[in-house]
C-alpha cells in the first residue's frame, strides 16, 4: 500500500463532488448567489490549511466508511442540505467517476494531471475570491513538492492502492453508459485507439537483433487498434496545459446526473464481506477521523439566511423512491466521535461536531474510547 | 487454432495489474493451476481438463500481527527442474511458497517483478520504477528453504520491464539472458560463476514511420 495516496483520493473525489453539485444547483435553478455561496463554503472547508496539512502526512488509506463520513460533512459545510438518498447518489457518482479516471490514465503518473484538472476547475468556481484561489494554489504547490520527484514505480503503487480502494464497485452511471465508456455490466471500456502514453512508441513493429546489437530483421504485426503518437506531455506545473481530459468537468447543464443503482446491492454484499474481516487499523482510523474533523473549520451561516435542500434526483418522488429501495447496510446515522482522554480536545471536537450536525438526523454517541470500535461495527 | 473451453469463475475479481495471470500446467497430474492477484490476496484455482474447477484458495503475504496486509503486485508459478515455487511479490518484498509441502520463506529485499527460471538459478526483476534498474539473481537449491541472493546485476539506469532467458546448450553459445528497461535499452548477458554483460542495444526511437529518435544510445 502506498502511504501517499490519501491526498490524491480526497482532492479528486472532492473535485467530482463540486462538479456534480454545481450541475445540480443549476438544474434546480438555485439562485446564483446561493449557489456560489455553497461552492465557496465547501471549497474553503476543503482547502483549510490545517486540514490539508493533516491530509498530506504519510498515512495508510483508510476505509470507505471513514472517507464517506468526511464527504458527508463536506457536503453539509454550507447552507445546503442533502437527504440520505441524494448523498448516497452523490457519493456513488463521485467514486465511479474517479475510478474511471484512474483506470484510464495512460501512465500511473498521469493521475497527477487528473488532480491538477480538478484543481484548475475548482479555481474556476471561485475565481472572484483571490484569497481562496491562493489557498488552492498552495495545495497545488504541495502536490508538486510531494509527488514531483516520485519514481514510476511509486506511482504504480499509488495507482494500485487507488484501484484496490475501488475494486468491485460497478455502479452504472448514465453519462458513462451513453458515452459508451461503461458497459451494461458496470465494467469500463478500455480504448484501443487514440494517443499512446507519453514516451511510448506506437506498437506494430518487431525488430530482431543479433548478440552484437546489429538489427538483422524487422517485421510488422497487426494489433487491431488505431494508435497514434502522443503529441505532447501534460504540464505538471502550477499553470499549464494538462493535455489529458480525464478529470475535467464532464457535466454541463444539458447532461443530467443519473445513476442506475440496481448493481448497488450486489456490490454491498461483497463490501460487507470485506468489512467483517477484523481491521487492525480501526482504532487508528477513528483517531484519524477525529483529527481530520478537528482540522475542518466550519463557518456558521451568518445572519438569518435560510438553508435549502438539494435533490440529486430529477423529482422529489424519485428521491423518496430511492430512499425506500436503499440497501440496509448503508450507514445512515451521523457518527459522533468523542475522544475522552483529552478533556479540552473533547470539548473542542464536540463543538466542531455540533456545528456539523444535521438537525433532522438521529444522533447517537459513544461514551467511552473503548466503544469506538464497537461503534464502527454498528455502522 | 484455439478452442474456447469452459470458463472458470474466480471468487474475487482480478486486480487491474498488467499480466495478472499465472498458469502452471502439470500434464502428469492432469491439472492446471491458475494464480490471480486480487488486492492483498492471491487467488489460486486448480482445474481439471476442460476447465472443471477443483479447488480454490486465497493466499496472503504473511505479516506480523497488527500490521496491515501488503498489496500483492504479482503471483507467479516458477517451474524449476527439481521443484516448483509459488512466488508472491509485494511492495514489501518477495515471499515464496513451495508446492507440497508448503513452507514460507520471507526474503528481505526491495519490491520485485518475477520472471523466468533458468537451470539452478532464477532471475528476479526489480519492481518497475521502485528501484532503478537492478536485476537480482537468486540461487535456488534443489532442496530446502535457503533461497539466497547471489548477484545483483547493474546494467540499466531505469526500471527493468522484462527478462528473457534460455539455457545455452552449445559450447560456443553466446547469450543466456536479455533484459529490457523502460528507456528501450536491451542488455544481453552471459551466465557463468558471475553474469557478464555482453552488449547494450538501444531499442528506442524506431517506429513504422521515419521519426527522429528521442533518445541517443546509452543515455
Amino acid at each position: 500500500m502506498s502511504m501517499r495516496t490519501l491526498p490524491l483520493l480526497f482532492l479528486n473525489l472532492g473535485g467530482e463532488m463540486l462538479y456534480i453539485l454545481d450541475q445540480r444547483l443549476r438544474a434546480q435553478n438555485i439562485p446564483g448567489d446561493k449557489a456560489r455561496r455553497v461552492l465557496h463554503d465547501i471549497i474553503s472547508t476543503m482547502f483549510n490549511k490545517n486540514f490539508i496539512e493533516e491530509l498530506f502526512k504519510p498515512q495508510e488509506l483508510y476505509s470507505k466508511k471513514a472517507l464517506r463520513t468526511i464527504y458527508d460533512r463536506l457536503a453539509h459545510a454550507s447552507i445546503m442540505r442533502l437527504n440520505q438518498a441524494s448523498m448516497d447518489k452523490l457519493y456513488d457518482l463521485m467514486t465511479m467517476a474517479l475510478k474511471y479516471q484512474v483506470l484510464l490514465c495512460p501512465r500511473p503518473k498521469d493521475v497527477l494531471l487528473v488532480t491538477f484538472n480538478h484543481l484548475d476547475a475548482i479555481k474556476g468556481f471561485i475565481r472572484d475570491n483571490p484569497a481562496l484561489v491562493h489557498l488552492v494554489d498552495e495545495t497545488s504547490q504541495q502536490l508538486i513538492e510531494a509527488y514531483g520527484g516520485l519514481s514510476a514505480g511509486e506511482f504504480q503503487l499509488i495507482r494500485q492502492t487507488l484501484l484496490t480502494f475501488f475494486q468491485d464497485l460497478h455502479i452504472r452511471v448514465s453519462i458513462f453508459l451513453k458515452d459508451k465508456v461503461q458497459n451494461s455490466n458496470g465494467r469500463f471500456v478500455l480504448p484501443v485507439s487514440g494517443p499512446v502514453p507519453w514516451e511510448t512508441e506506437v506498437p506494430g513493429l518487431i525488430r530482431m537483433f543479433d548478440h552484437k546489437g546489429k538489427e538483422v530483421k524487422r517485421t510488422e504485426f497487426r494489433h487491431g487498434g488505431n494508435y497514434i503518437a502522443a503529441l505532447k506531455e501534460g504540464s505538471f506545473e502550477l499553470y499549464g496545459d494538462r493535455v489529458l481530459k480525464l478529470g475535467t468537468n464532464m457535466y454541463s447543464a444539458n447532461r443530467p446526473v443519473e445513476t442506475h443503482t440496481s448493481g448497488a446491492s450486489k456490490n454491498l454484499a461483497s463490501q460487507s464481506q470485506q468489512s467483517i474481516a477484523p481491521n487492525p487499523l480501526a482504532k487508528e482510523e477513528l483517531n484519524f477521523l477525529a483529527k481530520l474533523m478537528g482540522g475542518m473549520e466550519i463557518r456558521k451561516p451568518s445572519g438569518p439566511e435560510p438553508g435549502f435542500r438539494l435533490n440529486l434526483f430529477t423529482t422529489d418522488e424519485e428521491e423518496e423512491q430511492a430512499a425506500l429501495t436503499r440497501p440496509e447496510e448503508l450507514p445512515h446515522e451521523v457518527v459522533n466521535i468523542q475522544a475522552t482522554q483529552d478533556q479540552q480536545r473533547n470539548q473542542e471536537l464536540a463543538r466542531i461536531m455540533g456545528e456539523f450536525e444535521v438537525t433532522d438526523q438521529p444522533r447517537w454517541s459513544a461514551s467511552k474510547g473503548d466503544d469506538l470500535l464497537a461503534m464502527m461495527d454498528e455502522l | 487454432m484455439f478452442r474456447r473451453e469452459r470458463s472458470i469463475p474466480l471468487r474475487g475479481s482480478a486486480a487491474a495489474l498488467c499480466n495478472n495471470l499465472s498458469v502452471l500446467q502439470l500434464p502428469v497430474h492432469n491439472l492446471t493451476h491458475f494464480g490471480v492477484v486480487h488486492g492483498p490476496s492471491a487467488q489460486l484455482v486448480s482445474a481439471a481438463p476442460e476447465g472443471v474447477p477443483l479447488a480454490q484458495r486465497q493466499l496472503h503475504a504473511k505479516e506480523r500481527a497488527g500490521v496491515s496486509l501488503p498489496l500483492i503486485t504479482q503471483v507467479h508459478w516458477c517451474v524449476l527442474p527439481f521443484r516448483i515455487l509459488l512466488v508472491l511479490t509485494s511492495h514489501r518484498g518477495i515471499q515464496y511458497r513451495l508446492c507440497l509441502p508448503e513452507e514460507l520463506l520471507p526474503v528481505a529485499t526491495s519490491s520485485v517483478w518475477v520472471r523466468g527460471p533458468r537451470a539452478g538459478h532464477w532471475e528476479v526483476l526489480e519492481y518497475k520504477g521502485t528501484w532503478s534498474g537492478r536485476v537480482l539473481v537468486f540461487d535456488v537449491p534443489a532442496k530446502g528453504p535457503n533461497i539466497v541472493l547471489s548477484e545483483e546485476l547493474a546494467g540499466h539506469l531505469t526500471s527493468v520491464t522484462d527478462i528473457a532467458s534460455e539455457h545455452a546448450q552449445e559450447q560456443d553459445c553466446i547469450a543466456d539472458m536479455v533484459t529490457a528497461d523502460d528507456s528501450g535499452l536491451l542488455c544481453v548477458w552471459r551466465s557463468g560463476p558471475e553474469f557478464k554483460l555482453l552488449t547494450r542495444i538501444p531499442g528506442f526511437g524506431y517506429s513504422l514511420r521515419p521519426r527522429t529518435p528521442l533518445y541517443t544510445s546509452g543515455s
